[in-house]
């Protein structure tokens, strides 16, 4: 049996390997939820637009990145966007681009439902009230829209924290990285890999609690 | 930017191109190890298939046993802990950090430990369907069989699983298709499959569109025919005047 020792766990690790993992971790989440969800919104609204120049080729952009495991995608895009911009670009921001079109193909599909779900009355009184297309899903379809997805749209941003992981792949360093390093430096891989399992998991936990408390109370308002 | 295709019918070790494409004897081509990257992707994932249905099945029925409070509460903490790691964080645990704990499973091969990550992380999301499965039957369904004097085994193999498998085949569906996808991250512990395949051809032939399109293709060839069977087994499955529940169709 072999002796575990975390007393090497200290403020002063958490701070040279830790932390910047940690931060990249969340803002590449946040900026990818954010972005996914703005160009996942544009590509439900192009599918449920009724033309089919604009339904096709975002169909075929969600059903292609939907397909490809995210593994994939963040080899092409790193290997790729260097080439389309003509200049080498660090695996960090690669991340971040890669994520956010990789998610808007998941958001979208979350939004189309969302979107879906809304009766059609509710489009027809906007139009009744003389509202343009813009102004109806503004004021009317969205806002109700996001609200029903709300806890769906939580979960995904979950499992997104939880994605965020493979940019080992490119050698990003994230949270998961930091801790591997932290045990590689010190020689305590063990550990280390038993912490970033407790951190991910606490930190995936306690938001889900939170959506599921959420859900019970939007489904009571309701 | 001209493709060359011509790459995958390179030898491995020496670069010439092959004859027909195909390696003889020790010789081999890239499009040899493709091929057989693509077999390990395959393995992987229906062995791991195998093992997140059998366990998936048995954490979902226990969630649902009535009167097993203890029961309830232990398949509800194995799908929190599954479902909230991420599945690369599980792999090093299944491959560093298990065999350190567990001397015997020293000399486990890579690929059983990435197929127990795989297989395990899956029968969260599987154990989640079939209770969803289980608790979709109205309860009558559980009381008829009760009132019939079956056993509790009895009427969930006579009663409830025969319909609650039916209605969760579209989830199971795209559960099958993720453990495809899901099984690219198994080249973090260098299992020879088709991801690895991408990043070690890729550099090696200085190819790497080519490979990576190669691949991708098999990826979604493997998810299509994935997704084929199971609208198959969905269609042989189906019991006549019963509509799956969320299939949308009208009627009573």
């Amino acid at each position: 049996m072999l002796n575990l020792d975390f007393s090497i766990f200290t403020w002063s690790l958490v701070q040279d390997f830790i932390v910047k993992g940690f931060v990249f971790s969340v803002t590449l989440t946040a900026i990818a939820t954010a972005g996914g969800v703005f160009f996942g919104t544009l590509l439900a609204l192009m599918r449920l637009s009724g033309l089919k120049w604009l339904d096709l080729p975002a169909a075929f952009y969600v059903n292609v990145m939907r397909s490809v495991p995210l593994v994939m995608v963040i080899l092409w895009f790193f290997l790729l966007v260097p080439l389309i911009i003509g200049q080498p670009i660090g695996a960090e921001y690669s991340a971040i681009i890669t994520f956010i079109a990789f998610e808007a193909a998941y958001f979208s599909e979350i939004m189309r439902a969302g979107i879906q779900s809304i009766p059609r009355g509710q489009i027809f009184a906007g139009q009744a009230l003389g509202m343009s297309y813009k102004q109806n899903m503004t004021l009317v379809i969205l806002p109700q829209a996001f609200r029903n997805m709300l806890p769906v749209l939580l979960t995904q941003t979950i499992i997104l924290f939880q994605d965020t992981s493979l940019v080992y792949a490119i050698g990003a360093y994230d949270l998961l990285k930091g801790f591997e390093t932290a045990g590689k430096n010190l020689g305590r891989p063990i550990e280390m890999y038993l912490l970033a399992a407790v951190v991910y998991f606490i930190i995936s936990f306690s938001l889900s609690t939170v959506v599921k408390r959420l859900h019970r109370k939007i489904a009571i308002i309701r | 930017m001209a493709m060359d295709w011509s790459v995958f019918c390179k030898d491995t070790l020496d670069g010439n191109v092959m004859p027909g494409c195909f390696g003889h004897g020790q010789d081999i081509t890239y499009l040899d190890w493709l091929l057989s990257a693509w077999g390990w992707t395959v393995s992987v994932s229906l062995t791991a298939l195998a093992v997140a249905l059998i366990v998936g099945s048995i954490i979902g029925v226990i969630r649902t046993l009535p009167d097993s409070p203890g029961w309830v509460r232990f398949g509800n903490g194995w799908v929190e802990l599954f479902r909230n790691i991420p599945l690369l964080v599980q792999i090093f645990l299944w491959y560093f950090v298990v065999p350190a704990l567990v001397p015997p499973m020293k000399d486990f091969p890579s690929f059983i430990l990435v197929v127990l990550a795989l297989g395990l992380f899956t029968s969260a999301r599987i154990a989640e369907q079939v209770r969803a499965g289980i608790q979709a039957l109205p309860k009558g369904q559980r009381y008829a069989g009760m009132a019939l004097g079956f056993t509790t085994p009895q009427y969930y193999r006579y009663v409830l699983l025969p319909m609650a498998y039916r209605i969760i085949i579209p989830p199971l569906t795209s559960e099958s298709m993720n453990i495809f996808k899901n099984s690219a991250v198994a080249f973090a512990v260098s299992i020879p499959e088709l991801t690895q395949y991408a990043l070690q051809v890729g550099e090696e032939t200085a190819r790497p569109i080519e490979v990576y399109i190669a691949v991708t293709i098999l990826y979604a060839i493997s998810a299509l025919v994935v997704n084929r069977v199971f609208a198959w087994m969905e269609k042989r499955a189906r019991v006549p005047g019963f509509v799956a529940a969320g299939a949308g169709a009208g009627g009573h």
